[in-house]
């Protein structure tokens, strides 16, 4: 996994409010076998018309968006189906970054298990994000930093987050979560033992 | 003594590994249910890093998201759904794990042949690529579904790192009405308490409606737990229970049973424990539900009319109702009785189980499908659909002019090609009315199989209490 410790970029806002993971990735992508190949479809039926041009007033395709790699997003993002595929999207897009007041907690987990940092912030600290953002015309970066838990811009915003300190460590260090857990293997089969 | 515990803590400590310095949990993992859409991946990066799967035998696979629902004798006709499925296959010779594929007498929707092969029973965790793996619950066991990484590392290790969820208590309280279902006390609850209403909780589902239920209606219930937020939905295991798999096929026989039941009946919540969150749904006061917008939260009684936006509390829930009438065609203050619908589609790990089919049969015995509205029944399993059969409530759905399809997640999510056309409008009984779930521009309206079936009589949405099947 490609560790995550601070990240400055361009930030692209989606402010609606439970986002599901159809949206993310519409169910027609799903029969993909590889990790690979949806970043292209990512927000699909949103970012697309029916005859396959991209909607100009979606928010990712306004021009200020094209290099976004920090979304902001509304509350209960990612609810719905358990489909990493839709973290793998946001990925192969181009974010590192999803900040928003909640998030669904499967949608959550796999976040940290591909190096998307899922950030949540207060909820007015959310609406003060939206509102500097609309206030740039799109034009606004933001610094995320894991390490020092906050998030920043250069007008003088300025936000702690907190992680729980597992997920955050494999973050930092971008760890295989499975080859750490196999240096438990002795406690793993002591306890199958335990169970016969 | 030890302090008093709930069920959900008993399940958990009982699967406790080891507790990992930074807080969160190492848990043993009983069950893994695998299907085709979720699992690829997750075998190829056991490939890349030349690991094994450490318990085959603990994991069962089979064949449901994009499986076509018609002639089972005929090649899958879209090769990207076939390679998916020619995947699963290999995976499963591979690494030796059993798989119910198309030819099986039991394949199905996995949270359908779990229960229905007794590989679902109480006390167990069980985990599934799949967020509707809370279905489990309804058994006492402790289930839920994750990302394909999660899929990964079970497969490898058989055990899954986790932080302890908090547990929410929904007593449902009194009996229900008559033509009122599990899914709609599951529905009131979601309209109510919201689709994050229990995120980063473990549901557990008491009071009198939860115990009157059959094993197939708390199935409903837990089923849709995801759709509250919860990580997962559980119901404490009673007599329904054991009733529902004594003599099931992987279910424990003669000796074992009875030392398995004598097990089953300490997983009950404690008398005097607290959880962290209790709500409390009047249960004779629920009548049907009907979904009006994209998220299941968006939900009124079918006597209800749709909403204004206006009259929601946030600017972010004002928005977020105006962009679903939008989607929906529909106006505020339109009664929901009476909205013309095109097509029906009875199916879903939610309601296809024989219950569903036999409350649905009864509604549509001896009518027709109205004109102009296509009509789908969608077995969860290939056994519902054999049993189905022996009763003769194919024939019953057959003369009305359903389609009688083999067994899949179908049109639930439209992987497969029962999709609906844009603009479309479906009464559903499946768990997510989201933008474009059953195809690109289609509206989903959710609701139980006796309000669908009904619906499909009439052409338009009716209140199944007060219909009379004209």
């Amino acid at each position: 996994m490609t560790p995550f410790t601070r990240h400055t970029g361009r930030v692209a806002a989606l402010p609606r409010v439970n986002v599901d993971t159809d949206q993310i990735v519409p169910k027609q992508f799903l029969k993909r076998i590889e990790r690979t190949g949806f970043g292209p479809v990512l927000f699909h039926d949103w970012r697309y018309r029916a005859d396959g041009s991209p909607d100009p007033g979606f928010e990712l395709n306004h021009p200020e968006a094209a290099a976004a790699s920090i979304l902001l997003a509304g509350a209960n993002f990612g609810c719905g189906s358990s489909r990493e595929h839709a973290v793998w999207a946001l990925r192969e897009y181009g974010f590192r970054a999803v900040l928003a007041e909640s998030f669904a907690d499967i949608f959550h987990a796999n976040c940290c298990q591909n190096g998307l940092l899922p950030v949540r912030l207060a909820s007015g600290e959310m609406r003060e994000l939206f509102a500097r953002h609309t206030r740039a015309s799109g034009r606004y970066d933001l610094l995320v930093d894991l390490a020092a838990q906050t998030v920043q811009d250069e007008y003088g915003f300025r936000a702690g987050f907190s992680m729980d300190p597992y997920r955050r460590d494999m973050l930092l260090r971008g760890l295989d979560e499975i080859g750490r857990t196999l240096l438990e293997d002795e406690r793993i089969a002591a306890y199958e033992r335990s169970r016969i | 003594m030890s302090p008093p515990r709930t069920l959900f803590e008993k399940v958990w400590d009982a699967h406790v590994v080891h507790r990992l310095p930074e807080g969160p949990e190492l848990l043993y993992v009983d069950l893994h249910l695998l299907h085709e859409v979720t699992s690829p991946q997750a075998f190829e990066g056991l490939r890349l890093a030349g690991r094994r799967v450490r318990r085959p035998e603990l994991t069962v696979a089979t064949v449901d998201h994009n499986v076509p629902t018609d002639d089972r004798t005929l090649p899958v006709a879209d090769p990207v759904s076939a390679r998916q499925l020619e995947a699963l296959a290999a995976n499963a010779r591979e690494f030796g794990i059993e798989l119910f594929d198309l030819a099986s007498p039991q394949q199905g929707i996995v949270h359908v042949i779990g229960p229905e092969l007794g590989l679902t029973q109480p006390g167990l965790l069980i985990v599934c690529g799949d967020s509707h793996t809370s279905t489990h619950g309804a058994f006492g066991a402790l289930a839920f579904g994750v990302g394909t990484s999660e899929v990964e590392h079970v497969l490898a290790t058989q055990c899954l790192v986790l932080a302890r969820p908090k547990t929410m208590e929904v007593f449902f309280e009194g009996a229900l009405g008559p033509g009122v279902t599990a899914k709609d006390m599951i529905l009131a609850l979601i309209g109510r308490i919201g689709t994050a209403g229990a995120a980063g909780h473990v549901i557990e589902y008491t009071g009198e409606a939860i115990r009157r239920l059959s094993m197939e209606g708390r199935m409903t219930v837990c089923n849709m737990s995801i759709e509250a937020g919860a990580r997962a939905g559980m119901i404490a295991p009673d007599e329904t229970t054991f009733a529902y798999l004594a003599g099931r096929p992987r279910a424990p026989e003669g000796a074992r049973w009875a030392m398995a039941v004598a097990r089953w009946r300490a997983l009950r919540s404690d008398a005097g424990v607290g959880c962290d969150a209790r709500v409390t749904v009047d249960a004779t006061a629920i009548a049907p539900q009907v979904t009006w917008g994209t998220s299941p939260g968006m939900v009124a009684e079918i006597t209800g009319r749709v909403p204004d936006p206006a009259g929601f509390p946030t600017a972010a829930e004002r928005r977020a109702a105006e962009r679903a009438l939008i989607y929906m065609d529909l106006k505020p203050g339109t009664p929901l009785e009476g909205l013309p619908i095109d097509r029906v589609f009875l199916g879903s790990c939610t309601n296809a189980r024989i219950e569903d089919l036999r409350s649905a049969a009864r509604v549509v015995r001896g009518r027709t499908v109205a004109s102009g509205v296509r009509a789908l029944v969608v077995p969860g399993s290939q056994q519902v659909k054999a049993q189905a059969e022996a009763e003769g409530l194919d024939r019953i759905f057959r003369d009305a002019g359903f389609e009688w399809r083999n067994s899949g997640c179908s049109m639930c999510l439209g992987m497969n090609p029962d999709i609906l056309a844009s603009g479309e409008r479906c009464a559903a009984t499946s768990n997510r009315n989201f933008e474009g779930r059953q195809g690109r521009g289609g509206r989903t309206h959710l609701m139980s199989p006796a309000m669908a079936a009904a619906a499909g009589i009439a052409g338009r949405l009716v209140d199944v209490r007060t219909w009379s099947g004209a």
